[in-house]
Formats: C-alpha cells, sequence, structure tokens
C-alpha cells in the first residue's frame, strides 16, 4: 500500500467477511489519503462492493479495522455520516417524488434547506427535471440524482458504488464531469468501484485491482502499467477459423490469452525484435494465419488479463 | 449524543410518506371508495327486503270425467285462492299465492302440478322445497324439517291455507303479533358498518405499513435512507403517522356514508370511539413493523402478512358474528386484536358503550402494539 500517513482519511486493515459458503473479502488492507481519488476497479463478485460497504459501515467486517478520519464507526455514525456521501450500486428513490422533492428530504436528513437544493440541481444539472417524477427520469438523470444526494452534504469522502454502470458514453461523462467540478470546490477524497477502466484512468489519481476478495496490484495508472517494463501488447484476429482454446502452450517464450469466443486473443511481448517473429512463426505452425494485428500501448485491461487471464468486464 | 426530535427532518420524511401515498391512485379507490362499495352492496344485500319466490310441487291427482277439487282441499285452497297462470305449459307453475308484508318483505309462492315422483326428484335436486300431496283429501306437506327454509315456507302455506278455509279471505296476516326489529343498532348494517371499519384499520395498517418497509428494504432505499444522519424513528413515525391519518380519513368516509345512506350512527360515546380507534391503530401499526422488521423478499412479505390477516378476517366476526363458532373457540377469538376491537367499536356503534366498556380492550390493543414495535424494532433490518 501507498504511504500510510496521518492525512490518510480511510485506513483498511486486514479485513474479512464471508456470506453462507463465498468469502467476498480476503484480507484487504488499503487507505485513502487526503484529497485523493481512489478507484476499486474489478470485475464482478470481486469484492468491491462488499468492501465499501462495509467502508459505509452497511455491513460490518467478520475481522479486521476500519476507521474513517481516524475514528471507528461505532459511536461516531452520527459524525461520520455527515462526513461521507455515498452513492450505492443500485438505489429506487421514491418513484412518485419528484426531483426537487426528493433532494429536500434528504437535505432534511442533514438539516440543510432549499439553497443547498438548488445548488445540486445545478450541479446535476437536473433543473429541467426539477418537477419530474423520479420514476420518469432516465438512467443517466436518476444517476445524476444519486449522485447528487451523495453530494448534498458537501462530503469530505466519497464512496460511489459504480455510479456508471449501465450508462451510455454521454451520460457516463455527465457524471465524471460533475465530480471533476465537486472535486475542483472541495478538497474531498474518494472511493469509486468501476469495472469501467477509461473511469479508473479519467477520474482517479490511484488504482486497486481487485479479483475474488483480494487485491491484485495497485498504485497509480503509470506505476501500474510500468510494472512489467517494456512490455507491448498486440491484439490480433486470424483468418476464417476462431483461435482455438489452447492456443497458449506451456513453454513458449510469451504469453496468449484469448476471448471466450475466440475471436480476439492477445500476446504479450517483452522484447519485440526477438520474440515477434518467433510469435509469427509459431501462429503458422499452428495452422493459422493473421488476419488483423495490432500493437498498442498496456492498458488496464492488458494488466489484468496478464494477471488473471479474464477481463473485467467479462 | 441525545436523540432529539427534529421537525423539519419529521415533517419532510411525513409529506414525502403521504405524497407517495396520495400520488398512487389505485390509493384512494382502494383505501376509500371500495369499502363504500363494500358496505353499499352488503348493505343493501342483508338490508333490503326483496321479494322471496318459493317454488312448491303439489302432487298431480287423476283429473278424470266429472273431476272436481272439492274433495281435494289444496286444491280447492288454490283454485280459490291462487291466480291460475293463464299461459301454463308443463313447465311453468300453475298457480301463484303473492303475501305482501311489508314488514317482513313480500313472498311470492309458486305452484307446480306434477306426479309424486317427479316431485321427489326436485325435492332431491333443491329445485322445490316442500311437496304437498291432498290425492287423499288431507293435505300433507313433505319437507325436510331440518332445513329451516323448507321449514318457514310450509308454516307460511299452512297458516295461509288454514285461514283462508276458516276465515274471512282478507284476514290471514296477523299483522298485529309481528314486530320487526328495526330499531338503530340491531340491522345487519349496523352489524357491518364497524366490522368494516375495523377491518379496514388492520388492512391498512398490515398492508400500507408492512408493505412499504419491505419494498423499501428490497429496493434498497431503507438502506440509503439510514446512510444518512436521518433518525431512524422518524421514518417510522411519519410512516404511521401518515397511515393512521389515512384510516382516519378512510373511517370517517365510510361512517359518513353508512350514516347518509343507512342511518346507521354512533349511540355511545364519540371520545371513547376515539381512543379506540387510536388503540386498535396502535396495535396494528406495531405488528406491522414487526412482521416487516427483518425480510426483504416481497413474496416472504406477502405470505407473512397473510399469515396474520386471514384468520381475523375469519374469525373476528367482521361480516358474521362468531357465536356461530363452537364454544372452546370462542374465548380465544375474542382475544384477537381484531375482534377486541372490533367488538369495542360495535359496542359504541350499537350498544351505547362509553369508557367502562372499552378501557380494558383499548388498553390491551394499545399494550399489544407497543410490544410488538419494541420488539420489531429490535430485530429491524436496515439494511
Amino acid at each position: 500500500m501507498a504511504k500510510v500517513t496521518a492525512e490518510n482519511v480511510i485506513e483498511v486493515r486486514d479485513v474479512w467477511k464471508s456470506f453462507k459458503s463465498v468469502q467476498a473479502v480476503r484480507g484487504v488492507s488499503m487507505s485513502v489519503p487526503r484529497g485523493k481519488f481512489i478507484a476499486l476497479v474489478g470485475p464482478n463478485g470481486a469484492g468491491k462492493t462488499t468492501l465499501v460497504e462495509m467502508i459505509e459501515n452497511i455491513r460490518r467486517p467478520d475481522n479486521g479495522e476500519i476507521r474513517i478520519l481516524g475514528k471507528k464507526w461505532k459511536g461516531n455514525e452520527e459524525e461520520l455520516r455527515r462526513t461521507i456521501g455515498i452513492s450505492l450500486q443500485q438505489t429506487y428513490f421514491i418513484d412518485k417524488l419528484t426531483v426537487y422533492e426528493t433532494l429536500r428530504l434528504f437535505a432534511s436528513f442533514f438539516d440543510l434547506d432549499r439553497e443547498r437544493v438548488e445548488e445540486i440541481i445545478n450541479l446535476t444539472g437536473l433543473d429541467e427535471k426539477r418537477k419530474s417524477y423520479v420514476i420518469n427520469l432516465s438512467g443517466g438523470q436518476r444517476q445524476r440524482l444519486a449522485l447528487g444526494i451523495a453530494l448534498i452534504n458537501h462530503p469530505a469522502i466519497l464512496l460511489l458504488d459504480e455510479p456508471t454502470t449501465g450508462l451510455d458514453p454521454n451520460a457516463r461523462y455527465e457524471i465524471w464531469n460533475i465530480l471533476k467540478s465537486y472535486r475542483k470546490t472541495s478538497e474531498a477524497s474518494m472511493i469509486l468501484t468501476t469495472h469501467y477502466m477509461e473511469e479508473a484512468e479519467t477520474l482517479c489519481d490511484y488504482i486497486i485491482l481487485m479479483d475474488q476478495g483480494k487485491i491484485l496490484r495497485e498504485g497509480t495508472l503509470q506505476q501500474l502499467l510500468e510494472d512489467d517494463k517494456g512490455e507491448k501488447v498486440i491484439e490480433f484476429t486470424v483468418e476464417n477459423s476462431l483461435i482455438p482454446p489452447d492456443i497458449d502452450k506451456p513453454g513458449l517464450p510469451f504469453k496468449i490469452t484469448r476471448d471466450q469466443e475466440g475471436q480476439k486473443a492477445w500476446v504479450t511481448i517483452k522484447d519485440f525484435d526477438e520474440q515477434m517473429p518467433l510469435f509469427l512463426t509459431y501462429i503458422k505452425s499452428e495452422g493459422l494465419s493473421i488476419k488483423h494485428l495490432e500493437c498498442r500501448k498496456k492498458t488496464l485491461d492488458d494488466l489484468f488479463i496478464s494477471l488473471t487471464g479474464r477481463r473485467i468486464d467479462g | 449524543m441525545v436523540k432529539r426530535i427534529k421537525p423539519y427532518q419529521l415533517w419532510q420524511l411525513t409529506s414525502a410518506t403521504a405524497k407517495e401515498l396520495l400520488r398512487e391512485p389505485g390509493v384512494i379507490f382502494w383505501g376509500i371508495v371500495f369499502p363504500v362499495l363494500m358496505a353499499l352492496g352488503l348493505g343493501l344485500a342483508f338490508t333490503k327486503k326483496a321479494v322471496t319466490v318459493r317454488k312448491i310441487a303439489v302432487v298431480a291427482p287423476e283429473r278424470t270425467e266429472g273431476f272436481s277439487v272439492s274433495h281435494l282441499p289444496f286444491h280447492e285452497f288454490l283454485d280459490k285462492y291462487g291466480k291460475k297462470n293463464t299461459v301454463a305449459s308443463t313447465e311453468d307453475y300453475m298457480w301463484r299465492v303473492d303475501i305482501r308484508d311489508d314488514k317482513l318483505g313480500d313472498y311470492e309462492f309458486l305452484f307446480y302440478e306434477m306426479d309424486r315422483n317427479t316431485a321427489v326428484m326436485l325435492l332431491k335436486r333443491g329445485t322445490v322445497s316442500i311437496i304437498i300431496d291432498d290425492t287423499s283429501g288431507e293435505t300433507e306437506y313433505h319437507f325436510d324439517p331440518l332445513n329451516s327454509d323448507a321449514h318457514l315456507t310450509y308454516l307460511k302455506i299452512s297458516g295461509l291455507a288454514a285461514s283462508v278455509r276458516g276465515k274471512a279471505e282478507t284476514d290471514y296476516q296477523s299483522e298485529d303479533e309481528v314486530r320487526p326489529l328495526t330499531l338503530s343498532g340491531t340491522r345487519y348494517i349496523d352489524f357491518l358498518i364497524p366490522g368494516l371499519i375495523t377491518m379496514g384499520i388492520m388492512m391498512s395498517c398490515m398492508w400500507g405499513i408492512s408493505y412499504t418497509i419491505i419494498e423499501k428494504r428490497s429496493k434498497k432505499l431503507l438502506r440509503r435512507m439510514v446512510a444518512t444522519p436521518m433518525r431512524k424513528s422518524h421514518f417510522l413515525i411519519a410512516l404511521i403517522t401518515v397511515r393512521v391519518t389515512l384510516n382516519f380519513i378512510e373511517s370517517f368516509v365510510l361512517f359518513l356514508f353508512a350514516f347518509l345512506v343507512f342511518d346507521v350512527r354512533i349511540q355511545g360515546s364519540l371520545p371513547a370511539l376515539i381512543i379506540i380507534f387510536l388503540a386498535g391503530n396502535i396495535a396494528f401499526a406495531g405488528i406491522a413493523v414487526f412482521v416487516s422488521s427483518h425480510t426483504s423478499n416481497t413474496e416472504v412479505g406477502n405470505g407473512l402478512i397473510n399469515f396474520v390477516v386471514m384468520p381475523m378476517m375469519v374469525l373476528s366476526g367482521i361480516f358474521f358474528s362468531y357465536h356461530n363458532f363452537p364454544d372452546w373457540s370462542i374465548p380465544v377469538i375474542q382475544k384477537l386484536p381484531l375482534t377486541m376491537l372490533t367488538d369495542g367499536v360495535r359496542s359504541i356503534f350499537n350498544e351505547g358503550a362509553g369508557f367502562s366498556l372499552i378501557a380494558m380492550p383499548s388498553l390491551v390493543l394499545a399494550f399489544t402494539g407497543v410490544i410488538f414495535f419494541a420488539a420489531g424494532l429490535k430485530i429491524f433490518k436496515w439494511y
């Protein structure tokens, strides 16, 4: 983990949580420095939501310790609830309440008045929809409302669980812009879970890759991608057939990963000059001929695939 | 930290809950219009005396030449008193006898002539309730003595036949002997309206409060709300306040309707009625919170609510008196919350009861509510 300083607003130490037969979180430790945006990235079932819900005190860890602003939840609930802003993975609000009324209701929980409601309506761009019932909002508008509610109490800490899942790119950009502009006017820190790499790359300073209840890798985007120095990713498709499942054979000097259907595969290559000809020969010897080949900068997706053999959103 | 009441937050919660409820058009219909329609339907069906029509089989005599009814007493009666059906076919009735009675309702007896075997068959099928046979020269009535309806028909007809034979034709009705009870408080509608009101309270609390909580939990709205500094108690107080207010309006509309249409009156103490009404609301609100304290599955919730509601619907004497149930079960039935509430409200409506009679049930109801509420809150799942 990054340097643990007194400036950490969230501290998670060796936290475990299991449900019946599933070990959802297995010994996770992490911290969030003040003013930093952290992304928790991983596929469904990686334990991101459980971890965030434990930080939100919606679930209790079986083991381990969580501190927010140096304080435990027990005995500080009221104070901490005022400090954090959260958005759950899925929330339905009251269907037949208008946007304005919903915000008024949540503002009242924090003893805030109309003025703050107006600010949130402006920030989230929901002015035109202020009199619409929640049930009549589009997915993007609903997520903006959820985000508005998360921001209503000027939270110093934001905990957002997949705020853009299921949204189209435009709606996603809108959410990102709201978060960026909130960041400008506050010193907020944030944990955001997502399985969109782009979201983590755009919004966050620090990325934690999670899989099967554990932290796989963490660091800044640069640190993560430079982890394996000089590695390049080559994505390829083949002519007239699918890529067979046993394409990656033990003993090869490079690692080949294919997608589930075998439409596409990736090969990670350390030394281009030496390994590239070997790769091409190997493909030919397998009776395949390359249709399309693309060499590109390594992304978080590639890193995840090289670590787990699976895609994040797959 | 001392938990103080926050009027603004409580007001916002209450107003949001009320808006949520009132913006659902079904709420007004099922909560207010439907009970009124039910009262109207049941009230009319059981209060207004329609014409009672009964079919009677008469064993046909052999109609030989020179046939006369002189030795057939019942045929003689029918010929004299009954209206002969002019378009008579074999399937149609042959005579009709009407008894007009403003107090007890009109009767219309239709007499069919047929052979004995057919008559017995129709009796078995329940098409006719009595077979009358005067072929021997004496009038014989055949019917099941355990069938009270047949018994009544027998009494009416035999009385009528006797009076026609013995006295002047118009003197068959002994009007001075019958005093129908039409006093306020003794009619079926007087019995029904308090029952409909208390049933409304139970249903509205159980479905309204329980279902709202379970649904909000299943949609994770509950968890979103308690992830703020919202006072949990405020949420429940708002929910219960809105429900009780709605119950009050529902009951008032139902009563007003019954008063205007059927002249149903509250004969006892109004303050006492308000007290037991509130106690009943507390009881069912408490039970509702308890029932919905744990599950987030609406199907399970459905079952739980039915489990509570159904036995009381059937047993507590809402539509018909529970005194027809076996003796051993009566003391048990009387301890059900809905029975306690219904008996109390009914005694105020119809028997002119006051505080003394409803003090105990009110106390028990309120106590029940508080116990269930407290227990429910202890195990309440907010997340």
